[in-house]
C-alpha cells in the first residue's frame, strides 16, 4: 500500500504493509536515525515522534494511522542544535549513552510547546513515559527547565524582532 | 510453573544419568578470563598486571598512534575504548591533551577501531581509568617531546630551553614561537621518546585533567545523526533476525523455512547449527529480509520453530531456590576463608540474629537491543560492532567462521548502554555467520524480547547468615553459608564469592562458605558484578546486627572499621602474582562512611513521621564508596527516595567532575532499578519476563529530587567510576525502609514484598 506523509515539513510517499510502524519507515525507509527502537511496546519513549504535534510512540504507531498526517523528529526540531530543547540538553550536558535523549527530547520539546514553564511535577508527569536506563533524570529535569528559560528568550527576541520590523514598516 | 520439581543429586544435578547438566558454557566462560577476571578485579590490583596476565602483556603505546595534528592546527585524538556511556571516549583524551599540553578547544576526538596498536580496548571492570592514566598520559607527553624536539630543531636551541603552553612551543630567551599545527610536520619524523623517560605534569598545573569537559557526540546525539550499532548502513545491506530457543541452551530440530521464504521483501531464512563455543553461538533460526521489520514480522507470524529443549527445561527459579534451602542445611561444599570459631562464638554471643538472603536474576536491559553489523567478502569480514570486548568477539568470530583474525575488521560504534551486557560477544558471532551465509551486508538486530530472553544474567544467590554480638556491642561472630551456581568447585560466571570479602578479616571468628548448584542458565557480569548483590546482603545484615547491638548504624560501622584486621589469605598455590588479593583499606572506608554521614545530617536531622535514614558502604573496583539515604514509606508500603548522598574515594584525580557526577546518579538510580522492580524468573528453563511492562527500569517520577555526590582525594592512584558507585545503594535504601518501618527487607525486589514507588 501507498501512504502519503509530511516528516519534517517534507511530504514523502512510502509503499509499505499497513501494520509496518511508523518508526521502521523513519528509520529504514527515509533514513532520519534519530529515532531510535528500544522495546516495540510503547514502554521506553526512546522512539517518540511528534503527530501534529503530540508526543507519540512511534513503535506502536502503524503507517496507515500516519497517513496524512504532520510528524516530526528529532532531526526535525533542527538541524543544527538551536531548538531550545536541543541548546539545553547540550548546555547541561545531560547524556551518558544518549540512546533514549531523542526521545527524551521530543518529549520535551511537546510539554514546552503546550506549557512553556511547566512546573517540577507537570515536567515529571509528562516525562515519565521516558527511560533512562542511565539514570540521567536529574539533568533531564534540569535541561527541561533550561529549555524553558531559553524558549522564553527566543519568544521575546522573537517578540522584538517583530516589533522593530513593524515600526520600521 | 512445572507442578512437579526434579530433585536434585549430591551434586544438584536432576540427570538421572548422573551427569551434570551444568553447561559447558559456564566453564568456557569462566576460562575466557574477560568475566573471571572481573570477578577477581574487585579485590586485586595493580589492574595492568591482571590484564596482562589475561590478555597478554601491554604494547607500548606511541604517540603517532592517537595523535594526529593537521597544519591548521586541528589535533586528532583517537578515543581507544569502547564507549557505552561512561565518558570514555571524553575522559581518555582529556589525559592525552593534558600531557600533550593542547588546547582543548583544537582538539576533535575520534573512535579508534580495534586495533593492538591502541593496547587493550575494553569496557569493563571500571578499568579504563587504571589501565590507561599512566600510558595515555606518556602518549600526550611523548607527543609533545616530538613537537618540543622538533622546534629546537627548528630554531637550532636545546630543546631542554624550549616550553609549551596551549598547542604552541616557546623558546623564551630568544622569543621563537611556534605553534602545533606549524611544528605538526616536523614533529612526526622526530624518534619518539622513551614513555619512561617522560616528566609528567604536577597536576596543579593541570589545565584540562580536572575540568568538566562536555561529551564530544553532544552535537550529534541531540540533533539525531547516526552514531549507534543500531544506525549503521550500508548500500546494498539486508536485515535479519535471528530466533533460538527460549529455552537456554535448546537447539532448532525444524523449521517452516519455506513458508517464512515465501512472506514478502524475505530474502533467506535458514537454520544455524551452534558454535564450536555454544556460548558465543547458539542455534536458531536467521532471518534474512530487505527491511528489519520484514524479517521481524515473518519471524511474529510465521515462523514456526520445533525445540530440541535440551536438559535445562527441567529448571526454575523455584528449583533454585528450594535447593539451596536443602544445601544450606548439609555441610558446605567449600570454606572460602576461616577464622577462630564462629560456630562456638555464636553459641556463646549476647545477642544472635540469623538470616536468610536472597536476590534473583537480573537482565542487563541496555536500551540499545543487541545488533551488529557484518559483511562477508572475498574471505574478509569487516564488522561494526557495538561491543564492550571487541578483542573477545574477534577471537570468538574467527573461530566460528574459521578464518584468521588478520582477516577481520572490527569498526567500533557507540553504545546506547552496556552494563556487562556487552562483554559478551554472540551478537558479533551471529551476524558474522549470517554474513557469510547471504554473502551481503546484514545488519543483524534483536527485538527488546529477544534480548530478555537471551542475557547473560546476573546471577541469583542465597545467603544463609548466622552473626552474634557481645554484652558490648562488638560483633563476635559471623558465619554465612553462600548458595549460588557451579559445579565440580567452580563458580558460574559472575556467581563467585571472596573468601576476603568485607566484613572478612574484621571479626575474629568468621566462616565464609559456599555451596553450589548447577544452572543452564547463562550468566555473566553485570555492572559492579559480584558486589551489585553482595552489598545488599553484607550491608543489611550488618544492620541488622547495629540494631540487634542497640548501636546506631554508622557509628557501628566505624567501630567495625576501626578493628585490627586479620591477615589476609595467602592465594591458592600457583596463583599468578597478579592475581594476589589485596587488603581493603579501612581508614579510606572510614573517611567516606564518616564524610557522608556529615553531609547527610545523620542523627541530627528531625525527618517526619515515615521517614529514616540507612546508611552503606562497600568497597569494590578499587572504589571506596558510603552512601545515606533518605527514604519515606507510606502505611501502603509506598517508597519515596527524598534524597541520597554518596560519598566515594576513587584516588587523587576526578579526572571528568561533570561526568563523574552524572555516572554516579546514574548508578544510585540503576540501583534503584534493581531493588524495587528488577526481576528475572525462569521457568522450564526459560526467562519470565519478556519486557519492560515486567522488569520495570526507575522512571523520573520516582527519582530523588538531589543526589549529592562527592568526592574525596586521596594520596592514591586514580581509579574508574562506572561500577563502585551503585552497590551501596540498594542496602543504603534496604536499611532506610527498616529504620522507617522496622520491617526488614531480605529478599529482593522490593515489589515482591508489597513495595512500590509513591
Amino acid at each position: 500500500m501507498s501512504y502519503t506523509l509530511t516528516v519534517n515539513g517534507r511530504t514523502t510517499t512510502v509503499d509499505v504493509p499497513a501494520e509496518t510502524p511508523l518508526l521502521w519507515v523513519i528509520r529504514d525507509i527515509l533514513d532520519l536515525k534519530g529515532t531510535k527502537y528500544g522495546c516495540g511496546m510503547a514502554l521506553c519513549g526512546c522512539c517518540t515522534v511528534h503527530i501534529n504535534g503530540e508526543a507519540t510512540r512511534s513503535c506502536t504507531t502503524s503507517i496507515e494511522s500516519a497517513a496524512g498526517k504532520h510528524i516530526t523528529t528529532l532531526e526535525g526540531l533542527s538541524e543544527d542544535g538551536t531548538h531550545p530543547v536541543q541548546i539545553a540538553w547540550q548546555e547541561i550536558d545531560v547524556p551518558q549513552c544518549g540512546y533514549c535523549q531523542a526521545g527524551q527530547m521530543m518529549t520535551a520539546s511537546a510539554l514546552l510547546a503546550k506549557n512553556p514553564h511547566p512546573t517540577d511535577a507537570e515536567i515529571d508527569a509528562a516525562m515519565d513515559g521516558n527511560i533512562c536506563r542511565c539514570g540521567t533524570y536529574l539533568r533531564i529535569r534540569k535541561a527541561v527547565k533550561r529549555a524553558a528559560e531559553v524558549h522564553a528568550k527566543q519568544t521575546v527576541q522573537t517578540l522584538n524582532a517583530d516589533l522593530i520590523a513593524s515600526a520600521k514598516a | 510453573m512445572a507442578t512437579t520439581l526434579p530433585k536434585l543429586d549430591s551434586q544438584g544435578s536432576p540427570n538421572s544419568n548422573g551427569k551434570s547438566v551444568m553447561n559447558r558454557r559456564a566453564f568456557l566462560r569462566a576460562s575466557a578470563l574477560v568475566g573471571g577476571g572481573m570477578m577477581l578485579a574487585y579485590y586485586i590490583e595493580p589492574v595492568t598486571k591482571v590484564m596482562a596476565a589475561q590478555f597478554g602483556p601491554p604494547v607500548t603505546l606511541l604517540p603517532t598512534s592517537f595523535i594526529t595534528i593537521t597544519p591548521d592546527g586541528t589535533i586528532t585524538i583517537i578515543a581507544k575504548n569502547p564507549e557505552i556511556g561512561q565518558g570514555v571516549k571524553t575522559m581518555l583524551p582529556m589525559m592525552i591533551a593534558e600531557e600533550l599540553d593542547a588546547d582543548w578547544k583544537d582538539v576533535r576526538i575520534e573512535q579508534g577501531d580495534l586495533n593492538a596498536k591502541y593496547g587493550l580496548q575494553i569496557a569493563g571492570g571500571s578499568t579504563s581509568t587504571p589501565m590507561n592514566w599512566d600510558p595515555l598520559r606518556q602518549v600526550g607527553a611523548g607527543g609533545r617531546a616530538m613537537l618540543i624536539a622538533a622546534a629546537a630543531q627548528t630554531w637550532g636551541v636545546p630543546a631542554s630551553e624550549c616550553s609549551t603552553t596551549a598547542s604552541r612551543v616557546h623558546h623564551d630567551p630568544t622569543g621563537h614561537s611556534l605553534t602545533y599545527g606549524e611544528l605538526a610536520s616536523k614533529a612526526a619524523t622526530m624518534p619518539p621518546p622513551d614513555p619512561k623517560a617522560l616528566k609528567l605534569k604536577d597536576p596543579k598545573d593541570y589545565r584540562i585533567i580536572g575540568k568538566t569537559t562536555p561529551n564530544p557526540d553532544i552535537h550529534k546525539i541531540v540533533t539525531g545523526k547516526p552514531l549507534y550499532g543500531i544506525d549503521f548502513t550500508m548500500p546494498g545491506m539486508l536485515y535479519a533476525n535471528y530466533e533460538k530457543c527460549p529455552v537456554f541452551g535448546g537447539k532448532v530440530k525444524s523449521a517452516n523455512l519455506e513458508e517464512v521464504k515465501a512472506l514478502p521483501g524475505i530474502r533467506h531464512a535458514f537454520i544455524v547449527e551452534p558454535g564450536p563455543d555454544p556460548s558465543a553461538l547458539a542455534g536458531g533460526v536467521a532471518i534474512v529480509a530487505d527491511s528489519w521489520y520484514q524479517a521481524r514480522y515473518a519471524r511474529d507470524n510465521k515462523l514456526k520453530v520445533e525445540w530440541d529443549e535440551g536438559p535445562t527445561a527441567a529448571q526454575s527459579s523455584q528449583l533454585y531456590a528450594s535447593t539451596s534451602v536443602e544445601l544450606a542445611k548439609k555441610e558446605p561444599g567449600q570454606v572460602l576463608r576461616k577464622d577462630g570459631d564462629a560456630d562456638t562464638a555464636i553459641g556463646s554471643a549476647a545477642h544472635v540474629v540469623e538470616a536468610a538472603y536472597s536476590y534473583p536474576f537480573l537482565s542487563h536491559v541496555p536500551l540499545e537491543p543487541q545488533n551488529c553489523s557484518a559483511y562477508y567478502k572475498n574471505g574478509k569480514l569487516e564488522v561494526w560492532a557495538p561491543s564492550q570486548t571487541p578483542s573477545t568477539g574477534l577471537s570468538q568470530t574467527a573461530r566460528a567462521l574459521g578464518i584468521d583474525q588478520k582477516d577481520i575488521t572490527v569498526h567500533l560504534t557507540r553504545i546506547g548502554g552496556g552494563f556487562g551486557r556487552r562483554l559478551t560477544d554472540d551478537y558479533m558471532v551471529e551476524a558474522a555467520i549470517i554474513a557469510k551465509q547471504v554473502g551481503a551486508p546484514v545488519k543483524l538486530l534483536w527485538t527488546r524480547e529477544q534480548d530478555m530472553a537471551h542475557d547473560y544474567y546476573r546471577p541469583a544467590g542465597f545467603h544463609f547468615l548466622k552473626g552474634g554480638v557481645d554484652k558490648n556491642g562488638k560483633i563476635v561472630a559471623w558465619r554465612n553459608h553462600f548458595v549460588t551456581f557451579g559445579d565440580n568447585g567452580r563458580f558460574a560466571q559472575s556467581a563467585g564469592l571472596s573468601g576476603e570479602e568485607f566484613p572478612s578479616r574484621f571479626i575474629s571468628n568468621f566462616s565464609q562458605l559456599a555451596s553450589m548448584m548447577p544452572s543452564g542458565v547463562p550468566m555473566g557480569a553485570m555492572r559492579a558484578p559480584g558486589s551489585n548483590a553482595i552489598a545488599f546482603v553484607m550491608q543489611s545484615f550488618i544492620d541488622e546486627l547495629a540494631h540487634a547491638a542497640g548501636k546506631d548504624p554508622v557509628q557501628f560501622r566505624l567501630d567495625l572499621l576501626a578493628s585490627t584486621p586479620l591477615p589476609v589469605a595467602a592465594p591458592p598455590p600457583g596463583t599468578p602474582v597478579a592475581f594476589a588479593p589485596v587488603a581493603f583499606d579501612a581508614p579510606r572506608m572510614r573517611a567516606a562512611l564518616t564524610t557522608v554521614a556529615e553531609r547527610s545530617g545523620w542523627g541530627k536531622r528531625k525527618l517526619p513521621a515515615g521517614s529514616a535514614m540507612g546508611v552503606a558502604f562497600h568497597f569494590s573496583h578499587r572504589g571506596y564508596f558510603a552512601e545515606v539515604a533518605d527514604v519515606h514509606v507510606s502505611p501502603s508500603k509506598a517508597v519515596k527516595v527524598n534524597k541520597v548522598w554518596v560519598v566515594g574515594d576513587i584516588g587523587s584525580q576526578v579526572i571528568n567532575p561533570g561526568a563523574a557526577q552524572n555516572i554516579t546518579q546514574g548508578a544510585v538510580i540503576d540501583a534503584m532499578s534493581h531493588a524495587m522492580g528488577y526481576e528475572i524468573t525462569i521457568d522450564a528453563g526459560r526467562a519470565v519476563q519478556s519486557n519492560f511492562h515486567q522488569y520495570p527500569p526507575l522512571r523520573i517520577t520516582s527519582a530523588p529530587v538531589d543526589i549529592d555526590v562527592y568526592f574525596l582525594k586521596t594520596d592514591n592512584p586514580p581509579t574508574g567510576l562506572g561500577e563502585p558507585g551503585l552497590p551501596p545503594m540498594i542496602p543504603a535504601l534496604t536499611n532506610a525502609i527498616f529504620a522507617a518501618t522496622g520491617q526488614r527487607v531480605r529478599s529482593l525486589p522490593l515489589q515482591q514484598h508489597g513495595y512500590s514507588w509513591a
